[in-house]
């Protein structure tokens, strides 16, 4: 049986050549991001920003959006959004914090469902007081903070300095990456958004821990190499498993994006994206940022562009000894 | 590492048919699981997001709580500067956080710090020979002025134990209404949550725990017009309090109740004979059906106000003395408000009032369409990476295969024991783990490939595969893990479900891949020895 291959097996793409391309554009989507961030801001949901949201279902017929934003209208709650949410009967109402501490929140909720009494099925109901969702805001920020710092000091402690120095570098990438999304996409930022980007810090790090982890095999056996080719003969060696890896996830992530239920959709969503962004940093990131950051090259500055198109092509053969 | 030892194999082995057993139970409904031994009757729990259910997030409302306090402390303070002799005194009042007095005759300040010193309510301290904690604290200010206010450790330790015996009260009321079995529990300094799964009336649970249900009955004052009574203009000691039934029209009673909610010793709904009304009927303890004929017998002819928190209920006149310490309270009920309030009253009031600071219901529509989702996801997913992974390894993609389920068993069979909550980002976890679980075994494979190519045998490949692969597999992992330990610990509800599984999936993924896999593995050798390796 002839087995599916992504990659064939000897690969010798000039990964860190493409350093030229990869680190402006990086740079340069990061500060897009961190300007869609500044100008767009966040569609915070009511988790970090208080507030209420009801998702309700009408018992006959598909809901009529216009008069259900009517009749909220008159109800004095302040902003008021109101949208379809995956099916032509279920809607999703927002409502703004209100003025006036957590006794306000619940007066607003009473004041909906008096409107609406029984008229609809109240499937999902959340009131976050403004105490609460600046708590969570702030553990959720301390959160990806934490998470953070303990990977790079368990990278630390497991390979050297620069390579914990690497791999937060290319995660934060990722991060930045994944919040300019949200700023651009507008999805909500809630608690599962933090989850998905906690999720992405993971899965990122797997990635560039396994390209790691063979680059610190290969400089142990090939002492003399050169880094920029060892750092390509590495990438090309884990190739196949990166990409394989990614695919599976993708899979899996797909099934539930499709299938999954609007709940959590815009959860998977941020996933799907941060699966491609973390297999794209630790190849284009991650490991050709060891380049700068490697002792190896500390004392001798500019080498690294020296002496690079010769060598990368020409020592790859170690692998084959 | 392709050797295992007898005993290896077969505690492998057990680990893994252990696992089918842990998991079957959830498969089962729970009159067949009945007859199994009790310690196999566990099932999953569904959290709230999935079996439909109410999240209360309350807060001790603290500030209402030290006003309270500190009124009471007013009247204390009155009170004991009047007992004979009499101290005289002037500008007693609560300002801010402070209760004021002046004593008005200097030779007689050393008397009133005493009897001050006295009201400073020493409260129980748990540690041995230290400093007896006391509620309050008097501040000597001088020239015959005190103040008198909270000391921090009295108030901290008052705060806890007004959240216990408001989780007691909310226990037992709850308990009275009898639905599912909700947990309560502390959070915090000043909060209690409480979650109850399959709740089907949210709006009348918060009713009845957020009720302060402060019951008392006091005098009306008949002399006032409505007028004044209107506009606050009221003798001293009387106080205005809406009427539930007429908002307009709100009666003036006496600040002092004649009985007051800890008199009663029960309360049931019933209804009332002539009218056929619901009402609620209540019997007093003994001091309190005295206390009650006492003023009654003095104040026949004259209303007295049922008065629960803050707001008259009803006024009804009394026609006789009432001596037997039974009663009942009318006032347009429903037979279900009726109800409501006898549980309230036979729970008792909360000590403080309770506010929502965070409220997520889910109804059971949704919870039941997460799940179907959720089972559809997950299967789909499951299917679409084993497909690919049998594409590209052939047998060894089988090998993988079958570690994936027993993988997915295991995660099962891990949440069923630990009794962990499943939730849909927790469902999204376990379909994330689907798609990361065989990474390891892709680790595995493509190094056994690559020492294949440097030239090594098959047997010897496959060995230094495993080998090699082994520490970036530990590597790769941790880092994950350490992200889902975060999570867990920052998250509450269905984002804890996501890291429970996260973590749950990552040690069994660990596990599968490199002993479950490994062990298929070194089967097939021995079996096949073989000489060229498939993938």
């Amino acid at each position: 049986m002839r087995l599916l291959r992504l990659f064939p097996d000897d690969t010798r793409i000039p990964f860190m050549r493409w350093r030229r391309l990869s680190f402006p554009f990086s740079g340069l989507l990061s500060v897009l991001c961190f300007v869609a961030y500044l100008t767009l801001g966040m569609n915070t949901g009511i988790d970090f920003e208080g507030g209420t949201l009801i998702e309700i279902q009408t018992r006959e017929g598909e809901a009529d959006l216009a008069s259900i934003r009517a009749r909220l209208n008159e109800l004095d709650l302040g902003e008021v959004q109101v949208q379809e949410f995956g099916a032509p009967n279920d809607v999703l109402i927002r409502i703004v914090r209100q003025e006036g501490g957590d006794e306000a929140q619940q007066q607003a909720l009473a004041k909906v469902q008096a409107a609406f009494g029984d008229e609809v099925d109240y499937r999902r109901i959340e009131v976050v007081g403004p105490r609460v969702s600046g708590e969570l805001a702030q553990s959720g920020t301390i959160g990806v903070l934490v998470a953070l710092i303990g990977i790079m000091v368990y990278v630390w402690f497991r390979f050297e300095w620069q390579y914990a120095l690497g791999a937060v570098i290319a995660t934060l990438h990722d991060v930045v990456l994944t919040i300019g999304l949200f700023a651009v996409m507008q999805l909500e930022f809630n608690l599962s958004s933090i989850a998905a980007i906690l999720t992405i810090i993971g899965y990122s790090l797997n990635d560039t821990v396994v390209v790691y982890d063979r680059i610190r095999e290969m400089r142990r056996k090939y002492k003399r190499m050169h880094l920029i080719t060892m750092l390509d003969l590495a990438i090309n060696q884990t190739l196949t498993r990166t990409t394989m890896t990614a695919v599976t996830t993708l899979i899996a992530l797909l099934a539930l994006y499709l299938f999954g239920g609007e709940v959590i959709r815009s959860f998977t969503f941020a996933m799907l994206f941060g699966v491609f962004v973390g297999t794209y940093s630790s190849i284009f990131i991650a490991a050709p940022i060891l380049i700068f950051l490697d002792p190896q090259l500390a004392g001798e500055p500019g080498a690294a562009t020296a002496e690079e198109d010769g060598e990368a092509e020409g020592t790859a053969g170690p692998a084959k000894a | 590492m392709l050797y295992f030892s007898r005993w290896k194999v077969t505690a492998i082995l057990a680990t893994v048919l252990l696992s089918f057993l842990v998991v079957a139970p959830n498969f089962l409904s729970q009159e067949t699981l009945r007859s199994w031994p009790s310690w196999l009757q566990r099932q999953i729990v569904l959290g709230l997001d999935l079996q439909g259910g109410v999240y209360l997030l309350y807060e001790i409302d603290t500030a209402d709580y030290r006003a309270r306090r500190l009124s009471a402390l007013e009247g204390d303070i009155r009170q004991a500067m009047r007992q004979e002799p009499r101290i005289g005194y002037t500008g007693l009042d609560v300002v801010g956080d402070v209760v004021q007095i002046r004593i008005r005759d200097s030779e007689r300040v050393d008397e009133a710090r005493q009897r001050l010193a006295e009201l400073v309510n020493p409260l129980s301290s748990g540690l041995l020979g230290g400093t007896q904690t006391t509620e309050f604290q008097v501040i000597d200010a001088g020239d015959g002025l005190f103040r008198m206010t909270f000391t921090d450790a009295g108030m901290t330790q008052r705060l806890a134990t007004v959240v216990e015996q408001s989780i007691e009260v909310i226990r037992r009321r709850v308990d009275e209404l009898g639905t599912t079995e909700p947990s309560i529990q502390r959070q915090g300094a000043e909060r209690i949550l409480v979650e109850a799964p399959g709740e089907k009336d949210p709006a009348r649970l918060k009713d009845i725990i957020g009720r302060t249900a402060q019951l008392s009955f006091h005098l009306v004052d008949t002399t006032v017009s409505p007028q004044d009574a209107a506009e606050g203009r009221v003798p001293a000691g009387t106080v205005v309090l809406p009427s539930v039934e007429d908002p307009t029209l709100p009666y003036v009673v006496e600040e002092a109740p004649l009985i007051s909610g800890e008199d009663l010793t029960d309360a049931q709904a019933s209804f009332q004979q002539q009218t056929n009304e619901p009402v609620v009927s209540f019997r007093l303890s003994t001091t309190g059906a005295r206390k009650f004929a006492q003023v009654t017998t003095e104040n026949v002819g004259r209303p007295f106000a049922i008065v629960l928190d803050d707001e008259v209920i009803s006024a009804p006149v009394i026609r006789e003395p009432i001596t037997g310490g039974q009663g009942q309270i009318s006032g347009s009920f429903t037979v279900e408000s009726a109800n409501d309030l006898a549980v309230l009253l036979r729970a008792g009031a909360l000590p403080a009032k309770l506010f929502v600071v965070e409220e997520r219901t889910v109804g059971p529509g949704l919870g039941a369409d997460s799940i179907e989702a959720g089972r559809i996801a997950s299967l789909i997913g499951a299917v679409a990476v084993v497909l690919f992974m049998f594409a590209a390894y052939g047998l060894f993609g089988l090998f993988a295969n079958v570690a994936l389920v027993v993988n997915l068993v295991m995660i099962f069979a891990v949440l069923t024991l630990l009794q962990a909550t499943l939730t849909l980002p927790g469902i999204a976890g376990i379909v994330l783990t689907i798609g990361m679980a065989v990474d390891s075994n892709v680790l595995i494979f493509e190094r056994i490939r690559e020492e294949r190519r440097l030239g090594r045998s098959a047997v010897s490949a496959i060995d230094t595969g495993f080998q090699r692969a082994f520490g970036t597999i530990m590597d790769a992992n941790i880092t994950t893990l350490i992200a889902a330990a975060v999570l867990f610990q920052m998250g509450s509800g269905p984002v804890r479900g996501f890291a429970v599984t996260l973590t749950v999936g990552i040690i069994t993924t660990v596990f599968t891949a490199i002993v479950f896999t490994r062990l298929l593995v070194a089967v097939w050798v021995r079996r096949r020895r073989p000489t060229t390796i498939p993938i």
